[in-house]
């Protein structure tokens, strides 16, 4: 249990990572938090020639908003994103999300931007990004571009970053005004990776809903974005019938595996209950703020 | 085979050494730094055992290499005791059977320790989140949730009691004097042979 021999590099800026990542290509990974890729190390199922850390690195750990996105340095702790004001004021979704990622002990060091790259199909930050159209920033050897999620995450643990690339920041919408939320999540143990887990945000627009958006982890390869679910509730009256049809489409979208933990059918089985209980809770929460007036559904 | 000077604080005292950077913090703390109280048991990241503060933070030490400590602040499980007196937290999981083999112990502490610094009156749902990242193969855990609890109260009527002090200079509130009366209560309870076992068990 402990890992095999590398060099190791601490770059001061995103500069000299880049650089460090166009000198050694595959051979080299990133050293973020570490809750994932350590304990891969440890053992010895991945064996990188070069650590570059960027725990030491400037310009990685901003968070503000701007016009209406949040904007996350890659390097923000998930504890700092749980605890800021800003995300939970502004992407409640994310906040109460990261209180489902790993133990308090993983969110000290575990990042926003590790928990994106690393992109494994039950955590959390994945499926917010794909539930609000989030994008991510990744800088190479040929400067900086924009992803969008829905091409970011390709498939198990396999993103659209190329190897010479680092993800330097993730932009995620903010809540509309008067648009309620919800995450729920099943896990073996509070902290233990997603059986199944949901967010969903509702925004309404007089007596229908305005807006839904559902993204889903843990059922399938990469965060599942239940589009079919979402336009059978825009324009639709809210009702318990409702929710039960979206919960429904979400069943029929969603193709999770079974494993030692849970089998195939339980994960849809669950994905569909927590759909349920989330488009009840996100609902109650856009009615309360509707009814306290500025109930501009966005 | 790439090593490096480190350089860091452990419990208020400066370490020095140079390991390989594969090694990781926790290794170091106890091979290089002879620190044998902060315990391994999974190595990667899931039991707890080896949770120290790092500036502060709950963290597992062997999802760290010691080279990303360079300068840190660390505290472990050595540096809860004020000499022969136990910490309050250690003294509740003594108190309240919270450890019996004892190896998962440390994390315990070092965990409760930012738990109950961020959270000084926890439900007992939030406890059992609270330290849902570290495993005790012994206890069941209903012990530890006592303990932890247990602990909550006279860390808060300590504090309480600190803050009375200052502020009524002499006059201490009833909170205050139920802190000097459970210490003795519990140096009977404790003869020397029990405290050699205590001792031992921290690994000093």
């Amino acid at each position: 249990m402990k890992p095999a021999a590398f060099e190791y590099y601490a770059p001061r800026t995103v500069d000299e990572a880049v650089a460090l990542l166009k000198a050694h290509g595959d051979e080299a990974k990133l050293l973020a938090g570490g809750q994932s890729l350590v304990p891969l190390m440890n053992m010895r199922l991945a064996r990188p020639g070069v650590i570059i850390d960027l725990n030491r690195t400037r310009g990685l750990d901003g968070l503000r908003e701007q016009r209406g996105v949040l904007r996350i340095g890659a390097m923000v702790r998930q504890r700092a994103a749980e605890r800021s004001a800003l995300v939970a004021s502004r992407c409640p979704l994310l906040r109460d999300a990261l209180t489902w990622v790993g133990h308090p002990q993983i969110r000290n060091r575990g990042t926003i931007g590790g928990s994106v790259a690393h992109a494994d199909p039950a955590s959390e930050v994945p499926a917010v990004l794909a539930a609000l159209d989030g994008e991510v920033v990744v800088r190479g050897p040929r400067g900086a571009r924009t992803i969008p999620a829905a091409e970011f995450f390709v498939t198990y643990l396999t993103t659209a970053l190329a190897p010479t690339e680092l993800l330097t920041e993730v932009r995620i919408p903010a809540l509309p005004r008067g648009a309620g939320w919800s995450w729920m999540e099943i896990a073996r143990r509070h902290g233990d990776f997603a059986l199944a887990g949901v967010g969903v945000v509702l925004a309404l627009r007089g007596r229908v809903i305005g807006d839904a958006r559902i993204g889903l982890t843990g059922v399938g390869p990469t965060p599942v974005r239940a589009r079919a679910a979402e336009e059978r509730l825009v324009g639709a009256r809210p009702s318990e019938a409702l929710w039960q049809e979206a919960a429904d489409a979400v069943r029929a979208a969603v193709e999770p595996d079974g494993d030692l933990h849970a089998s195939a059918d339980y994960r849809r089985h669950v994905a569909g209950v927590l759909t349920m209980r989330a488009l009840r809770e996100a609902f109650g929460r856009a009615a309360h703020t509707k009814r306290k007036g500025r109930g501009r559904a966005a | 085979m790439a090593t490096r000077d480190i350089a860091l604080t452990i419990n208020g005292r400066a370490y020095q050494g140079r390991a390989e950077v594969r090694k990781t913090l926790a290794d170091f703390i106890r091979e290089d730094c002879g620190l044998t109280g902060t315990h391994l048991g999974c190595e990667h990241g899931v039991c707890g055992a080896c949770t120290i503060l790092m500036n502060g933070e709950a963290v597992r030490s062997c999802l760290l290499f010691a080279v990303q400590a360079e300068g840190a602040d660390l505290r472990t499980v050595e540096g809860l005791a004020d000499g022969d007196r136990l910490h309050p937290i250690q003294q509740a999981f003594w108190e309240n059977h919270g450890l019996q083999c004892g190896f998962c112990t440390p994390g315990f502490l070092m965990t409760t320790v930012e738990f109950l610094r961020d959270n000084p009156h926890p439900t007992e749902r939030e406890i059992r989140e609270g330290l849902a990242g570290n495993l005790c193969r012994c206890t069941g855990y209903q012990n530890i949730v006592k303990a932890v609890a247990a602990a909550a109260e006279v860390l808060a009527a300590a504090k309480q009691g600190a803050r009375g002090r200052r502020r009524t200079s002499g006059h201490l509130p009833a909170a205050v004097k139920s802190t000097p009366r459970r210490r003795p209560k519990v140096r009977r309870a404790g003869p020397a042979r029990a405290r050699r076992r205590r001792s031992g068990g921290t690994t000093r």
